[in-house]
């Protein structure tokens, strides 16, 4: 694809679109201003539907849908979920930073779609410039009567306000996000309700990714089929990809959904670093199984149902690429870490399986372990698994039980070598 | 709402309610499904995890919508693939359940190892060790190996005091959230939290002084580790070592249930109050009792306790021995030839006031209540709430006014009951919320949980009332416009919550009313409640917030407040008999030249002026009946061996009047309970058998699983017997005209409030209580402050009447002017009403 | 209350209207994360007094706005540098690094990784991801100022933003004079 649609669309030259005006010349908020004057939220939710745009938060909820499930009482709120804070992913940024308006756009539309007059956007506490500089776009966007009341003379009231997090990674889950808005502490709710019915304040809400909402105005101009022609029958559309770790050029790759991961590190990423082999793939940051870099699963496409077949997840496609220097001991070990800081204590497997698993693999790292520990990795890994209140619990035993399965040398190495340091086989 | 649904647990068949979730459906059928953040009386959170079962659901078509059938023309089950919370499921018809897997068991004990990983396993030290959930739990389904490095446990705070009554161990609290919920869903003051995250999250308080609700004593008793000990209990005793003696709260006017848990301890081996428990009864307190109830006992252990009998031998008190005094005091009943006054105080049962009745009319006397503060008893007797009502579970159609009460100080249970119907959103978030309205001349607590909030001066209650009623049944404001004229009320909002409701019910208290008035108030109520229709059935009705434990038992028995006349009465009397009330102490004069006679546990003001002074038992050493505002008569049974030589009152009573050939002495309570109920017409079911009658409480918390923590909550002997109304029993019930009286006049009037936690010579005696009991102190408003040049905490002289008591001042933003706020109690002396005073700056 | 007690009402009233304008009139309690932002401009650590302050503004418990506090990564219960220099040490940055910039920055400043240095200026931390993991090494700096992203940076570049940093209060002090 040779067009950029959701980093810099309508910025075909060097126009800056983060500027309103030229935003607006280059046919910014038509979407916008053509709805709320002429359609009816029922029938903005059948196009969206109609497009098969699914969640780009992670779970690929297919978003037309979760916006016609919405319990018919009122007020009902629109929350954006720019808490972007898996390991890996950056594209929620690089879109707040460079495409405002159309992100902003989105949220409004799908503000309008599910008849609520008030949306937060709720973003990481890291991103506090990059939040001042949108709540300064909002007043702009106030300014030009596309927000506030009687919006284009219309009875529709909206108003957008921002929500700063303040470090912690299980704000993202649209749950515990909202009930940091609630100004409680970012602990995820009971599902069933879910945010549909009982969301913030109890009241209806949709809660989408930052990079879902920001498709929405192009679905809405150029219309459902044009945007289904994009990607694959199940997951159609663009996506950005986010490279990291061992990518010789890491970065924001916008593509089609369904190219593989060959086409993504090798044509458009130059490969990896070094131009040293692939040892291993995250295709979901630190969430999903860690993959073998071979041949089957460099040429899966990109999907929301191919990578599951290879026995991962796509995710919300934040890309570490770990080269042969990488020891997988090591790398499970600073996911851990990761999810150790992160549970937020709320169930018992994650809170205490994510402190043993991090005690454990310190161990192996620092090669006082013995094999029996190894064993009692996978064991309290598997003991964790299903059992918890909310996805965070699985996603820490993720890397853990995968790299025993597919790297287990790695962890064996620390046992017979005692030499061995972390520093050793940091880059 | 309260359709049945069937579903299938362990292949066991279970009908419940719709809206029942699977742990308690589970519950009924004696399936004990393990749970540690679960609590009945708290929404679910689905935390802990250790109630995971295998969940499945009959499998429908997509199209008809017609659940599939297989080859045995059974429904085919769709299990969830992964296991799912039992505490957070709510059944669905045809649900299967699965709780014996090897799944299932598998994840129990995964769970239990999580949970210990970081434990202390301290449990021989532990105060919670025999009665500990995680204990119980550990060995039914807990592995027997620790896997987890000694080295690599959280090392962290024991004996956190987090407050001066609740200590912390942080190493043994398995974050559960039971405590915070508690505070936060049922108290509504979230002074304790979690802070930090993941294993780092851990209770805290950040609150000055610390974590002192009401409630916190019950944090300790849910809290399913022993993480949360109170301060009075902590190494106290084991569990196992404890005796449970069923008994009730005689604090206030609620009647909780409670357990006295004792021990033999010290050098001599007695029997000693270990500790009280709640003891379920859905109808009273459930399983929760506020902290002067658990805390306020240690009187009955004081060294300062009445020994002997004391008599006046050449003007001072000497010990004597029960026959002589017992004779003294019938002769000189004898000699006084009907010119006797008893005056009935705050501890006597239902028995010791018959008994004492019996004495007293008998001789020709006349026998009170004292203090005698607050009428309208027998309008209660007409009007009452309606039998079954349960308080906290009034829903939206049910409107509540408290008038001239303080409740969450006056009855705290009370005030807790009806916050929970006012503001819990329960289990299932859709449960409706009943409207309260909160009038008094000054705000309390209770007005965080009002609908409506009126603020009339003091000396407008009756008033306020009438124009409520005025309001609702003519839907004219008039009246209303007169009362609101000066002040900033809400009286047209609540006299429109009151007309819109279904049901009504009125707490009415004796806050700046006098005796006469409080009457005026009680029938202005009762109209109200009859002009509504609000009588003579469940959640309608009456309830008097009586000051004492048995002040309806007082009325039911006859004994009555003697309004103005008291002293009159006093004075013309010849023998005065006073039990259970320290007069003196109130101010009162008791004049000279006349007999008088004291039951005392303590040598109190009063008994030191008697001339013969009769120690008597306490609650704990005896067993009695109490009747409750609400009308509920209950029983309690000696937890105690009476070491001491005293004597319960009624036998005292009737031990004079057997010399005076007035009656025989009774074995015990339960005979006169016997006459009792031949008597008296509302208490004609009333005997000690029904009393113990005990019908299974749901939900199941005081069962022999000890899951839910705290063994104290069982109840085996009663629940008690509600008496019904006059308007129950058929009687036609009519208005009664209300005169309201005129002001008391005066510039600056006193008003006595009440606190819970206060310096009454009972309660005082819990030491460890002190630090929760103010400075006594008046409270005076910003203007009056000013006019007198007094600032906040200046020392000053309370002058009432002849009297003069020293205290600090509070000054408050919020209190009328023109009115001082005296807590009764206190020490500062206040006749009982609402009375001229003066204040004067300490130099 | 005495004046004291009002720092924040004092100096931001105006704002913290703004703030409490966002949320529902009966969901005060939402405030709370944008308050303690506000209030972290005071020396950028949360004081007990700022706490009851904040409790008092949105009607809930000290404790309550002390657990909010305890949960968040971003505020400070205890003090630190004035400049708090938040390096990305997580996988992705780590697989760019990141372990070896962070040290190199504490050798810089004479420190190790959580401690401050003597003259108070600057705490180094490990910090979890950023989100700009293709621009490692990557930190972020977090003062009264508010937080400032830093990407694909060399120590000589952080050498000379400490000297920017550490000059500021001088050229102010000039200013004074
Ligand atoms: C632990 C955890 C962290 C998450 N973090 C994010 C996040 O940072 N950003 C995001 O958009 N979604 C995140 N999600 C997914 C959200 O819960 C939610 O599914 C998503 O915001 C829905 O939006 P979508 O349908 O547009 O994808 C996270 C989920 C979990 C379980
Ligand atoms: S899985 Fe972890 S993050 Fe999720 S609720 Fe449980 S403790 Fe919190
Ligand atoms: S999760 Fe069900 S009892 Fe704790």
């Amino acid at each position: 694809m040779t067009e950029y649609l959701l980093l810099r669309h309508r910025n075909q030259g060097e126009e800056n679109i983060a500027d309103l005006d030229t935003y607006l010349a280059l046919g910014g908020f038509e979407a916008y201003k053509n709805i709320v004057t002429t359609m009816t939220p029922e029938s903005v939710v059948e196009i969206i539907k109609a497009s098969g745009l699914r969640g780009r938060g992670g779970a690929g909820f297919p978003t037309g849908l979760k916006w016609s499930f919405l319990s018919n009482r009122f007020p009902r709120y629109v929350v954006a979920n720019s808490d972007e804070s898996e390991p890996g992913t950056f594209k929620d940024r690089e879109i707040l930073e460079h495409n405002p308006f159309q992100f902003l756009e989105g949220l409004m539309i799908c503000a309008y779609a599910a008849q609520s007059e008030v949306a937060y956007n709720y973003c990481r506490g890291e991103f506090w410039e990059l939040t001042h500089k949108l709540e300064e776009k909002v007043h702009q966007l106030n300014d030009y009567g596309f927000l506030g009341t009687q919006i284009f003379n219309t009875d529709y009231s909206l108003q957008v306000y921002h929500h700063l997090g303040a470090g912690a990674y299980i704000c993202g889950e649209e749950s515990a996000l909202l009930e940091s808005i609630e100004g409680k502490l970012g602990q995820p709710r009971l599902k069933p309700p879910f945010p549909a019915d009982r969301g913030l304040y109890q009241s209806p809400t949709v809660v989408n990714n930052t990079e879902t909402l920001t498709n929405v105005p192009l679905i809405m101009s150029r219309g459902p089929d044009w945007y289904k022609s994009i990607g694959t029958e199940k997951s159609c559309g663009p996506k950005i990809m986010c490279l990291s770790g061992h990518a010789k050029h890491p970065g924001n790759y916008e593509t089609e959904l369904g190219i593989t991961f060959r086409e993504l590190i090798y044509d458009l990423a130059g490969g990896i670093k070094g131009d040293r082999n692939l040892k291993a793939i995250m295709p979901s940051g630190a969430s999903a199984p860690i993959l073998p870099a071979n041949d089957e699963v460099l040429d899966t496409p990109l999907t929301y149902e191919d990578v599951p077949n290879i026995g991962s997840q796509l995710g919300s496609a934040s890309i570490i690429l770990l080269d042969d220097t990488v020891d997988i001991s090591w790398a499970v070990n600073k996911t851990m870490k990761f999810f150790k800081h992160e549970s937020c204590g709320k169930c018992t497997p994650c809170r205490e399986g994510t402190y043993w698993m991090s005690h454990l693999l310190g161990r192996i790292n620092s090669n006082v372990a013995e094999t029996k520990d190894i064993k009692l990795l996978e064991e309290v890994a598997n003991q964790v698994t299903g059992k918890c209140l909310c996805p965070l619990g699985d996603f820490s035993t993720s890397a853990v039980v995968s790299g025993l399965e597919l790297f287990r040398e790695d962890f064996d190495f620390h046992l017979s070598n005692g030499n061995q340091s972390i520093q050793d086989v940091n880059i | 709402m309260d359709k049945n649904v069937i579903l299938n647990i362990d292949d066991n068949q279970v009908s419940v309610p719709s809206g029942t979730l699977v742990v308690d459906a589970a519950k009924q059928i004696g399936n004990d499904i393990p749970v540690f953040c679960y609590h009945p009386k708290l929404d679910p959170v689905g935390m802990c995890r250790m109630c995971l079962v295998e969940v499945g659901t009959p499998l429908r078509d997509n199209d008809s919508g017609e659940v599939v059938l297989d080859k045995n023309s059974k429904p085919t089950i769709n299990w969830m693939p992964n296991l799912q919370t039992a505490c957070t499921m709510v059944v669905s018809e045809g649900m299967c359940v699965r709780t014996v897997t090897d799944q299932v068991s598998r994840a129990r004990k995964d769970v239990v190892e999580f949970l210990l990983t970081s434990h202390p396993l301290d449990c021989p030290v532990c105060d919670k060790g025999g009665e500990c959930p995680l204990q119980n739990l550990t060995m039914r389904h807990g592995s027997s190996e620790s896997r987890f490095l000694l080295e690599e446990k959280m090392n962290i705070a024991k004996h956190v005091p987090l407050g001066d009554l609740i200590y912390l161990d942080r190493e043994r609290c398995i974050q559960c959230a039971r405590c915070t919920r508690f505070q936060e869903e049922l108290v509504g003051d979230a002074v304790i939290g979690f802070e930090q995250r993941g294993r780092a999250l851990q209770i805290v308080t950040y609150s000055d002084p610390g974590f002192d609700s009401h409630f916190s004593g019950n944090t300790t008793d849910i809290c399913p580790v022993g993480a949360l000990t109170t301060a009075d209990f902590r190494f106290g005793a084991r569990p196992w070592e404890l005796t449970n003696t069923p008994s009730l709260c005689t604090n206030c006017a609620v009647g909780c249930n409670i357990h006295i848990s004792t021990r033999r301890s010290g050098v001599d081996g007695e029997w000693q109050i270990k500790r009280i428990m709640p003891r379920q009864n859905e109808q009273v307190n459930e399983i929760w009792i506020c902290d002067k109830a658990r805390f306020g006992h240690h009187y009955v252990s004081s060294k300062d306790r009445l020994d002997h009998p004391l008599i006046r031998k050449h003007g001072e008190l000497v010990e004597t021995t029960w026959e002589h005094a017992l004779t003294v005091v019938a002769n000189n009943v004898k000699q006084a030839k009907g010119s006797i006054v008893g005056l009935a105080g705050e501890r006597l049962t239902n028995e010791d006031l018959f008994s004492f009745s019996s004495l007293v009319e008998g001789s020709g006397g006349r026998l009170f209540q004292w203090p005698g503060l607050l009428g309208g008893g027998d309008i209660v007797n007409q009007v009452g709430v309606g039998t079954n009502t349960d308080l906290a579970k009034l829903s939206e159609d049910t409107a509540v006014l408290v008038i001239a009460s303080d409740l969450a100080e006056e009855a705290p249970m009370w005030w807790f009951k009806i916050r929970q119907s006012a503001t819990k959103l329960g289990a299932s978030i859709n449960k409706s919320k009943a409207s309260v309205i909160v009038a008094n001349a000054r705000p309390t607590k209770a007005d965080d949980m009002a609908k409506a909030t009126i603020r009339y001066r003091y000396g407008d209650e009756v008033r306020t009332v009438l124009a409520l009623t005025h309001y609702i049944t003519n839907g004219k404001q008039g009246l209303i416009e007169d009362i609101a004229a000066n002040d900033n009320t809400d009286l047209v909002d609540a006299a429109n919550i009151i007309a819109q409701a279904k049901n009504l019910i009125v707490f009415y208290g004796g806050e700046g009313l006098q005796y006469e008035s409080s009457n005026a108030l009680a029938q202005a109520c009762a109209n109200m409640l009859i002009a509504k229709g609000s009588i003579g059935k469940k959640n309608n009705g009456l309830i008097p917030v009586w000051p004492n434990c048995n002040t309806q038992g007082a009325w039911d028995m006859g004994v009555k407040p003697s309004g103005v006349g008291t002293e009159e009465f006093l004075s013309k009397s010849d023998l005065i008999f006073i039990a259970g009330a320290d007069p003196v102490d109130d101010g009162e004069n008791l004049p000279k030249d006349v007999f008088v006679v004291v039951n005392e546990l303590f040598q109190t003001e009063t008994a030191m002026n008697a001339d013969v002074v009769l120690p008597v038992q306490s609650f704990a050493e005896r067993e009695g009946s109490y009747t409750s505002g609400d009308r509920r008569v209950q029983r309690f049974y000696p937890a105690l061996p009476c070491t001491k030589n005293v004597l319960p009152d009624w036998e005292i009573f009737q031990k004079i009047g057997n010399l005076l050939g007035i009656c025989e002495v009774d074995i015990g309570p339960s005979v006169i309970m016997d006459k009792i109920s031949e008597k008296i017409l509302s208490y004609q079911d009333i005997n000690y058998k029904s009393l113990s009658e005990f019908t299974k409480q749901w939900p199941d918390i005081g069962g022999q699983d000890s899951y839910y923590g705290g063994t104290g909550f069982e109840n085996t002997v009663g629940i008690g017997v509600q008496t019904k109304t006059l308007a129950e029993l058929g009687d036609d019930i009519e208005f009664s005209t209300v005169n309201p009286l005129g002001w008391t006049s005066g510039d600056l009037l006193g008003v006595p409030i009440t606190l819970s936690y206060d310096r009454g010579s009972l309660f005082y005696r819990s030491e460890i209580m002190h630090s929760r009991v103010p400075e006594p102190y008046v409270k005076l408003s910003k203007v009056d402050a000013g006019r007198l040049d007094i600032v906040d905490g200046d020392q000053v002289s309370v002058v009432v009447g002849s009297i003069e008591s020293s205290c600090i001042v509070n000054v408050s933003d919020n209190i009328p002017s023109g009115f001082v706020l005296i807590p009764r109690s206190m020490g500062i002396i206040m006749n009982k009403h609402i009375v001229p005073i003066n204040i004067k700056k300490c130099d | 209350m005495s004046k004291e007690d009002n720092i924040l009402v004092t100096k931001y009233g105006d704002q913290i209207q703004v703030i409490l304008d966002r949320y529902p009139d009966d969901q005060k309690r939402s405030a709370v994360m944008p308050l303690l932002f506000l209030a972290q401009r005071e020396g950028l650590q949360i004081t007990d007094v700022i706490m009851d302050e904040i409790a008092n503004i949105l009607g809930v418990s000290t404790t309550q706005v002390a657990s909010i506090v305890g949960f968040y990564t971003l505020y400070y219960l205890q003090s630190g540098g004035r400049n708090r220099i938040q390096i990305c040490t997580d996988l992705p940055c780590a697989l760019r690094g990141s372990d070896d910039f962070a040290n190199q920055v504490c050798d810089t400043l004479g420190v190790k990784i959580g401690e401050t240095t003597e003259d108070s200026e600057f705490t180094v931390e490990a910090v979890m991801c950023l989100a700009a993991c293709d621009k490692a090494p990557v930190f972020q700096i977090h003062n009264s100022e508010g937080i400032s992203y830093f990407e694909n940076q060399t120590i000589s570049d952080v050498q000379s933003l400490i000297d920017q940093l550490v000059k500021v209060p001088e050229i102010l002090e000039e200013d004074d004079k």
